[in-house]
């Protein structure tokens, strides 16, 4: 189809189309493209003046960094645990709402409220709830426990993974939702006929039709994970508590330093790292959902 | 039991369930919208605690807990005056937001348009090439992104610093502030291209040819089919921009020096003690323009996120 669509157009019409793409492409080039590939000289060499290459000894040093590793290790155990956490909580949200539940677009109205309001409005909450004269703490204190200072210890992380599920659970919903609505309904009506039960529907059938769609969503909350830096900046400011010192936190302070060797570095590594995770993911997906892909 | 009326009673435990959660993800919302109608001595009073440098004397009238109220002792506009007409900065703050995202929502959608038509009509080797590298962009987070971005800056600034070098205070005022370092990038940034390009390659081809049998040119199919064909997948790709950079920081944060040009979303964490009392009012204020926009475009939105999922379709 595609063909004949591009025979039949005049040359006119087929470079008035390429054109089309030339603005876009310009800005890209200036804003993203060459400078990044600056970044990556950057990242082998010694100083701009100078210029000599040093191989990977800017990698060396970033690793040295004790505030790179603790950001890195801060980061990855944060986006260990909420990745996989709010795509199974989006997905099994979406499965009930699938359901024919009694004010079921109320519901998924309010699950989705959280996107439309920006962090900063609501970070005062969030921080009364978990100050340490704070709710949860006076919660805890009824049922006798003893409350914990949660902005200024190791449970820290555990404040942003509750901030970053309310709000990145309701657009995974919607996404899961439309997914599970185009799953092929005679499918579900013969397995159903044949005795299958919902939960044997649930794994044999729709996660098989569903998987573009949690790849998507890991690829998306992955990316979202990334910018929890907003909440814990908003939170906590500047200086967070160890637990909470992000990636961002450490470029932002390099960027302070004007470090231009360490930030390159770290930015080259940390591209070459989601390539290689998103490589994979594709790769497992292409695996796994093969036989349902038409 | 049958098993329709079990199914029902099945139906009903699911929705106590989702009901109570979905409250639950409402209320951070509500109570900081409810908050913002407080006096500021019942604000101070229920949450000065978690103010560190309160003078002694203050503090004997503060509770030593953080009480998070839901209802106000009483119903009243003074934050909301104070923000308004008394506290100018909060509103030099929210217009900063708006001089920040409304050219970045606009010019973004805008060039997404031409660029997911050329992306769409006559596909080739190059364009597949140049449409995979805008998506190996799109999934780069922040901390990859803002580097490039930043060098740019500086190179620009650096380089139109020169020209005025020998009168620096001549140099106009659009490049000095820094704002373009936030929205010139923000402009290119490929996501609304990426995703109306999937929604123009829906479209089915017979239109088209049936335009140009008709004479048109492909501007007009561009403005005569394309457009009108994606009109709501445009406005929800718009809501999308917007949401996202009404609430950004890191950007900002690393590419504007001056904090006094800082947007709302970033300058809102700073809130100073004595101004405790206003931040809920600062906050729910700031929230207006997203929320009139959910309100009034819910299934735009829906439709938007719809298009967002799957990266190969």
């Amino acid at each position: 189809m595609k063909k004949t669509n591009s025979q039949c157009g005049r040359r006119g019409e087929r470079i008035f189309s390429n054109v089309c793409v030339l603005p876009s492409l310009a800005g890209v080039l200036i804003f993203f493209l060459i400078p990044f590939c600056i970044v990556i000289y950057y990242s082998v060499i010694n100083n701009p003046i100078s210029g000599q290459f040093v191989g990977l000894e800017n990698f060396k040093r970033l690793f040295q960094a004790a505030a790179f590793r603790r950001a890195a290790l801060n980061t990855s155990t944060f986006s260990l645990i909420s990745v996989p956490l709010v795509l199974v909580i989006s997905l099994w949200l979406a499965t009930l709402l699938e359901r024919n539940i009694p004010y079921k677009s109320v519901i998924r109205t309010f699950f989705l409220s959280p996107i439309m309001v920006p962090t900063a409005s609501v970070v005062l909450v969030w921080q009364v709830l978990f100050h340490n004269h704070g709710t949860i703490n006076q919660v805890l204190d009824l049922f006798g426990i003893e409350g914990i200072d949660w902005m200024k210890s190791s449970h820290g992380q555990l404040i942003i993974i509750v901030m970053f599920l309310w709000k990145n659970i309701g657009y995974n919903m919607i996404l899961f939702m439309s997914a599970l609505a185009a799953v092929p309904r005679d499918i579900l009506e013969v397995a159903e006929l044949e005795g299958a039960g919902r939960i044997y529907q649930f794994f044999h059938i729709k996660l098989r039709y569903l998987s573009p769609t949690i790849l998507f969503v890991l690829i998306l909350s992955l990316i979202n994970s990334f910018k929890i830096f907003r909440e814990v900046y908003l939170l906590t400011g500047d200086h967070p508590y160890d637990k909470m010192y992000m990636l961002q936190h450490f470029m932002n302070n390099t960027f302070n330093s004007l470090d231009y060797q360490k930030l390159s570095a770290a930015a080259v590594l940390f591209s070459a790292v989601m390539i290689v995770i998103i490589a994979a993911l594709l790769i497992a997906e292409e695996i796994f959902g093969k036989d349902v892909e038409s | 039991m049958s098993r329709h009326t079990k199914k029902r009673i099945f139906n009903i435990i699911i929705m106590v369930f989702t009901g109570v959660a979905a409250i639950l993800f409402l209320m951070p919302t509500v109570l900081t919208i409810a908050n913002s109608f407080m006096t500021s001595n019942e604000i101070t009073a229920n949450y000065g605690a978690m103010i560190g440098n309160m003078t002694d004397d203050k503090k004997t009238f503060i509770s030593e807990n953080v009480n998070l109220k839901f209802i106000p002792d009483k119903v009243t506009f003074a934050q909301y005056a104070s923000v308004l007409f008394k506290s100018p900065d909060y509103l030099i703050k929210f217009w900063n937001s708006v001089i920040l995202t409304v050219p970045i929502t606009v010019f973004q959608v805008l060039l997404a348009i031409l660029t997911a038509y050329g992306f769409s009509r006559y596909p080739n080797k190059f364009k597949g090439i140049i449409f995979f590298a805008y998506i190996i962009l799109m999934i780069m987070p922040y901390q990859v992104t803002l580097v490039p971005n930043f060098l740019v800056a500086d190179f620009i600034k650096d380089n139109v610093g020169a020209m005025f070098a020998d009168d620096p205070e001549k140099m106009p005022k659009f490049i000095t502030n820094m704002r373009w370092a936030v929205i010139l990038p923000g402009i290119f940034s490929p996501f609304s291209i990426f995703l109306l390009t999937k929604v123009m390659k829906r479209i089915p081809v017979s239109y088209v040819e049936a335009a140009k049998l008709d004479g048109a040119s492909e501007l007009q199919i561009l403005a005569k089919i394309h457009m009108p064909l994606c009109k709501g997948a445009i406005v929800s790709i718009a809501m999308l921009v917007f949401i996202d950079y009404w609430n950004m920081v890191e950007q900002p944060l690393v590419l504007m020096k001056d904090t006094e040009l800082h947007p709302l979303s970033v300058f809102l964490s700073q809130i100073n003690a004595g101004d405790i009392g206003l931040a809920f009012a600062v906050g729910t204020v700031y929230m207006v323009p997203t929320i009139l926009m959910f309100l009034y475009g819910e299934d735009y939105l829906v439709e938007g996120i719809t298009y967002s999922g799957g990266i190969k379709g």
